[in-house]
């Protein structure tokens, strides 16, 4: 009878788990397949200078961040502070941006507006680089190392301590290699 | 069950019914918005077929074939254009899990990460099936006088206990 009593116990122990264990995760957050692979090839223009074609095959060699944004993104204008110190700051590797989906006076306008944390931004009006990249949720952010690899990706804004705790002990990491 | 709650169940199921029907012409209409850029309609169906496979990750409740959100729409014409340079259905599909992995799938793929996913259900459907199985059984052996209906806990054994 003492055993009999536990169980109702027993199983809403169990529920509880799977329940607490469910409310942690972030149904936004899908693993990318892409981390640890290869970056997608792309050969797109510049946007501040339509004629400069930028390739991926151009950013082998060094460890580099590609910033996803547009100037339709709410959430890009939460973020582009922390890049605009970021690169302020210096020491860092270079952020490129991937304008995403947007025309191009709407990006450089938003880009003099609240300035430039950028190297240089590639422009894909279409959003086929996006697509290739597996993007959904603008603002997304990728680690790519000097093998051409991906090796983090964060979706949505990038905070002070997304930087501070999970992006610069990685790219330490990468750099020492 | 007395009469006038037979009346509120009546009740209930129209509701409910009216809910279903209410909610499948919600379907209908979001299917017809849905644009077709295509002048090729078997083409243009063969996409949309597919489309309905395939989650939209900004709406992750709706498929690629019912969202109105611009990744929905770049990656119907996606599809559009790789069916029109005649890749199969398998590359296209690849295509997609390469980029956005298998959560993008509404079938996942069997395999270990998914176990749980395809199996649990029906592990929980044996399990449930199991505990009714002895219960009654149990049930079964005993006597007449175990049954008195004013001892909730020897009668139905299965329930959690009534202490509030």
């Amino acid at each position: 009878m003492k055993a009999k009593l536990l169980w109702p116990l027993a199983i809403f122990l169990v529920l509880a788990v799977f329940l607490g264990v469910g409310l942690k995760l972030d149904p936004r957050e899908v693993p990318s397949p892409l981390v640890g692979k290869p970056a997608p090839v792309f050969k797109a223009p510049s946007l501040a200078q339509p004629e400069k074609v930028l390739r991926k095959e151009d950013m082998l060699g060094k460890v580099w961040m590609l910033n996803v944004w547009a100037s339709w993104c709410g959430a890009c204008r939460d973020e582009h502070p922390v890049l605009v110190a970021y690169s302020r700051a210096g020491g860092g590797v270079p952020v490129y941006g991937l304008n995403y989906k947007d025309k191009r006076e709407d990006g450089m306008g938003w880009l003099n507006q609240f300035g430039n944390p950028y190297a240089d931004s590639l422009f894909d009006p279409d959003g086929r680089i996006g697509i290739d990249y597996g993007v959904y949720g603008v603002p997304e952010t990728f680690v790519i190392d000097q093998a051409g690899v991906i090796r983090y990706k964060h979706i949505g804004p990038v905070t002070p301590e997304v930087l501070r705790n999970k992006i610069e002990p990685l790219l330490k990491q990468l750099n020492k290699a | 069950m007395t009469f006038t709650s037979h009346r509120g169940l009546g009740r209930a199921l129209r509701a409910m019914a009216l809910g279903l029907v209410l909610a499948a012409g919600a379907n209908l209409a979001l299917a017809a918005d849905a644009p077709s850029a295509s002048a090729n309609p078997e083409l243009e169906a063969r996409m949309m077929a597919m489309a309905a496979e395939l989650r939209c990750l900004v709406c992750q409740n709706q498929t690629i074939a019912d969202s109105h959100a611009g990744l929905a729409e770049d990656l119907r014409q996606q599809i559009r254009e790789m069916l029109a340079k005649g890749q199969s259905e398998r590359e296209i599909m690849d295509y997609m899990t390469q980029r956005y992995g298998d959560f993008v799938l509404y079938r996942p793929p069997f395999k270990a990460t998914t176990v749980l996913l395809w199996v649990g259900p029906a592990v929980l459907m044996v399990f449930a099936i199991g505990t009714l199985v002895v219960v009654l059984r149990r049930r079964q052996k005993l006597g007449d006088d175990a049954f008195d209906p004013d001892d909730a806990e020897a009668s139905s054994p299965a329930e959690p206990p009534a202490a509030r």
